[in-house]
């Protein structure tokens, strides 16, 4: 912590000065998206069965979330505003479609496992919210790096739920290219005489939503500010 | 007695008490103490009229109440074994190889109650250390219910998984005992059903039927189903075909599953829920008692018996052909009536409520048990479900009074 007070800093603030900094830490933890706004919860359940799903989902939702914030926050003084929910909806799906054919292009695979998701990202709660509270009344800088930093609160929950899903639910992670790596011997299942079974409650959508319950569990456990008064 | 709690006074609490050495375990021994002596607690201020039966009391009670169901299911867990080897037949269930068919049974319901009772308390034990709360009770009833109502081949360590995501999940995270929306044994066995069902369906009702068969010595014609399993078999066959005759046939009298022998519970099932009698010997004693509420029990098995009627009168495939009274005493309907809707905190809390509540249950008990075959046990979901919707009940009850009474203040009040 610094303690000195820098007249500079009020001239022209930088771009990673204690404030923006907090931009970028606090949707980790103390303003996460999912766990405390209980933004974006839909996509949150629905592709949170692979690792690999969620990463592409995840850097899908930085990409707009970036594109989006600095766009609008460019064009913040020239929209009006009774139809600025028009233009923010145009502006992110702009990019969603940008998304939606790139993925296309290159994994079709995943592309067709995301299915409606991508399209859908158009509507994720989290994207038109932080255009709405943040990018509409701040420089096209700091809003990046709230995009930045909301985008990787949404990444870090989505990994955590997808990783803890796709270990109990397949017993194995894949990656892309190399495809289903398997941890656990072949012989330790009961088709193969063995003890051991997947859970298949954890590839059940439900299963989703506890393992998000029980991280806003732990963290409000560890945060003890986030707990309400009554 | 006498002696002990003076030995317990004298010598073994100063351990744990003050700034003895034993002190970060008080919670353990205050469960235990709680568990052998009343407390003396006494109220600082007022009068409180109390009964002498507080929470561990009643809970005992309960466990008691399961006597019965758990005995003939380990006697019965041990003749289906026997029968599945043809070492007796059907002729003579009680008298042959009694003592046998117990040391069979004991050997899988002893393990289940051990891992049981192993996760759930240790769960308890360490959550109340960290918090710093008393140990509760509540885990007493459903850790002797979780073994209960499990298939008797199911693996151990499912077991154990099961009943900590039960304890974990529907109970601590709402704040522990009295605070559970759902009832936490259904909800270790609908863990179980959903998160393996390969090994929660198929042949895991008798002991070893698999390696028996594998080794070529079971005996012929016997099949390890149960008699839901059967009927979901005549599912979207015509009445009289061949496969409902078939299935029909055993539910006959003299057949395997005849109404005698659904309703004293010689089949194969869960530990203990084949016996509808025992059951039933269990609700006399709770509603004698005054533990078990007898609105929930009674109107629960109204519910099945009027769906089963209704699907008399459909009649659209075999499963629905048969009788509302032979309908309630397969699977685990009465169990379920007697010893998971009644559930103090899950179930509604109005009496009005208890009967909408307990009749409902029954009902979708019966039509999701013959109108979704992958789902056998229906018991289980509709209680499940009805758990959810009990504090609605109550809402409406309790909204439907005060609206009832305001109108007679204002009638009373318009007199005047």
């Amino acid at each position: 912590m610094s303690t000195e007070t820098t007249p500079a800093v009020e001239k022209k603030e930088s771009l990673f000065s204690k404030k923006n900094r907090k931009l970028l830490t606090d949707p980790l933890d103390d303003s996460n998206p999912i766990t405390v706004q209980v933004l974006g919860i839909c996509s949150a359940l629905a592709i949170t069965v692979q690792v690999q799903q969620a990463v592409i989902m995840s850097l899908a939702v930085l990409f707009v979330m970036i594109g989006g914030n600095v766009i609008v926050s460019l064009m913040r003084n020239i929209i009006p505003d009774r139809i600025r929910i028009i233009v923010q909806l145009v502006v992110i799906a702009s990019l969603v479609i940008i998304v939606d054919e790139v993925l296309k292009a290159y994994s079709p695979d995943i592309s067709e496992k995301l299915s409606v998701f991508v399209g859908l990202i158009i509507t994720n709660c989290i994207i038109m919210g932080r255009l709405e509270a943040f990018a509409l009344g701040n420089k096209p800088g700091p809003s990046m790096l709230d995009a930045v930093g909301n985008a990787m609160g949404y990444a870090w929950i989505l990994l955590a739920v997808a990783l803890v899903r796709e270990v109990f639910g397949s017993g194995a992670i894949s990656f892309p290219g190399v495809g289903q790596v398997k941890f656990l011997p072949e012989g330790w299942f009961y088709a193969n005489g063995g003890f051991y079974e997947n859970n298949n409650l954890m590839i059940l959508p439900p299963m989703a939503l506890i393992t998000v319950g029980v991280i806003i569990w732990i963290q409000r456990a560890r945060n003890r500010s986030l707990i309400e008064e009554n | 007695m006498k002696a002990l709690h003076k030995l317990i006074e004298e010598r073994v609490k100063p351990n744990f008490t003050g700034e003895g050495k034993l002190k970060r375990f008080w919670v353990v021994f205050d469960a235990l103490e709680t568990f052998l002596f009343t407390p003396g607690h006494t109220t600082s201020k007022g009068v409180h009229v109390r009964d002498g039966i507080d929470l561990k009391r009643t809970m005992f009670l309960v466990i008691v109440a399961m006597v019965p169901a758990l005995l003939f299911g380990t006697c019965n867990i041990g003749y289906q074994y026997f029968l599945s080897l043809g070492e007796i037949t059907t002729a003579d269930p009680w008298n042959a190889m009694l003592l046998d068919k117990l040391i069979v049974g004991a050997i899988k319901v002893v393990p289940l109650i051990v891992v049981s009772y192993a996760t759930g308390l240790g769960i308890e034990f360490v959550i109340a250390g960290m918090n710093g709360h008393a140990i509760n009770e509540g885990f007493l009833v459903s850790g002797m219910l979780i073994p209960l109502i499990m298939p008797v081949d199911v693996p151990l360590w499912m077991v154990a998984v099961a009943t900590a995501f039960a304890v974990l999940i529907a109970k601590e995270v709402f704040g522990g005992t009295g605070m559970n929306i759902l009832n936490v044994a259904l909800t270790a066995r609908a863990f179980l059903f959903f998160a393996y069902p390969k090994q929660m369906s198929g042949e895991i009702w008798i002991h070893d039927v698999m390696a028996s068969k594998a080794g070529g010595v079971l005996a012929d014609g016997y099949t390890g189903a149960t008699a839901l399993g059967q009927l979901a078999n005549t599912v979207g066959q015509p009445v009289n075909g061949e496969v409902s005759n078939g299935v029909m046939a055993m539910f006959a009298d003299g057949g395997m599953f005849s109404f005698m022998n659904c309703f004293i519970g010689t089949i194969p099932g869960s530990v203990a829920e084949t016996s509808a009698l025992a059951a039933l010997i269990g609700a006399a004693l709770l509603i004698w008692t005054g533990i078990g509420s007898w609105r929930i029990i009674s109107s629960f098995i109204v519910g099945g018996l009027v769906m089963g009627v209704i699907f008399n009168q459909l009649g659209l495939n075999a499963y629905m052909t048969i009788g509302p009274v032979h309908q309630i005493v397969m699977g685990g309907f009465m169990f379920g009536a007697v010893f998971m809707a009644t559930d103090p905190v899950s179930a509604a809390q109005t009496n009005t409520g208890k009967w909408i509540y307990g009749f409902l249950g029954g009902f979708f008990s019966i039509m999701i048990r013959v109108f979704n075959p992958a789902y056998p046990e229906g018991v289980m979901m509709a209680i499940l479900f009805m758990n959810v919707m009990a504090p609605t009940i109550d809402h409406y009850v309790i909204e439907a009074n005060i609206r009832r009474r305001e109108k007679r203040l204002a009638a009373t009040a318009a007199v005047a």
